[in-house]
């Protein structure tokens, strides 16, 4: 019998792991919930930004393992970027936000459309689209 | 030595129970390694995802079943 996996574990997914920068604006908040949609859909797994910035060594160290590591930025200060690259972490799929069409506000009342937009593009730059 | 190996059971914590038995005996130190597969227990290590390994305490890798070297490493980084 196949064995079903239950755990938390990147044994379907991940080996993809998702580092939105979680900012405070509303762009920064569309990067955080893409990567809370491409968890819950599979694609990868969300990790913590902060652990990495907080130099957590069991964080870095399992961070550099991962066979992609993709980085949202809300906007172009790039902290997600600035952060992994900190760390020594190689991005290898990277998206900015504002650079998808979407203006930086500090509404968060998020729309739907925008978070869909980057997952999709997310997804398409994976080869999952 | 302390040794604990977080998850539940699927196929990359047994993968890494496994790889940790072996470092274990290849280094040849005096180690227990444990099988954690208590979510709650698991969770009091805040790791983010699992396959999880902690040794004296520390959690030094999650998410992933390390390379045979980095597994040494980390068990000879608190010997």
């Amino acid at each position: 019998m196949a064995e079903t996996c239950s755990c938390t574990c990147n044994c379907d997914a991940s080996e993809i792991l998702i580092f939105p920068c979680s900012g405070s604006s509303n762009v920064g908040q569309i990067a955080n919930q893409a990567g809370v949609e491409l968890t819950k859909a599979g694609v990868g797994k969300m990790f913590c930004l902060a652990g990495i910035g907080g130099h957590v060594d069991s964080f870095i160290e399992s961070a550099k393992g991962a066979k992609r590591i993709v980085a949202i930025d809300g906007c172009p200060v790039q902290c997600a970027k600035k952060t992994l690259e900190h760390a020594g972490l190689t991005i290898t799929d990277y998206i900015l936000v504002t650079g998808e069409g979407i203006t930086k506000n500090h509404d968060f009342d998020l729309q739907t459309d925008d978070v869909k937009k980057i997952c999709d593009k997310i997804k398409a730059n994976l080869g999952d689209g | 030595m302390d040794i604990k190996v977080l998850g539940p059971g699927c196929k990359k914590c047994k993968e890494l129970e496994k790889a940790v038995h072996k470092a274990v005996e290849e280094i040849g130190v005096d180690a227990v390694v444990e099988k954690v597969e208590d979510m709650d227990k698991i969770t009091e290590y805040n790791v983010l995802m699992t396959p999880g390994l902690v040794v004296n305490g520390k959690v030094k890798v999650f998410g992933r079943v390390p390379k045979h070297k980095d597994i040494v490493r980390y068990i000879q980084e608190e010997m």
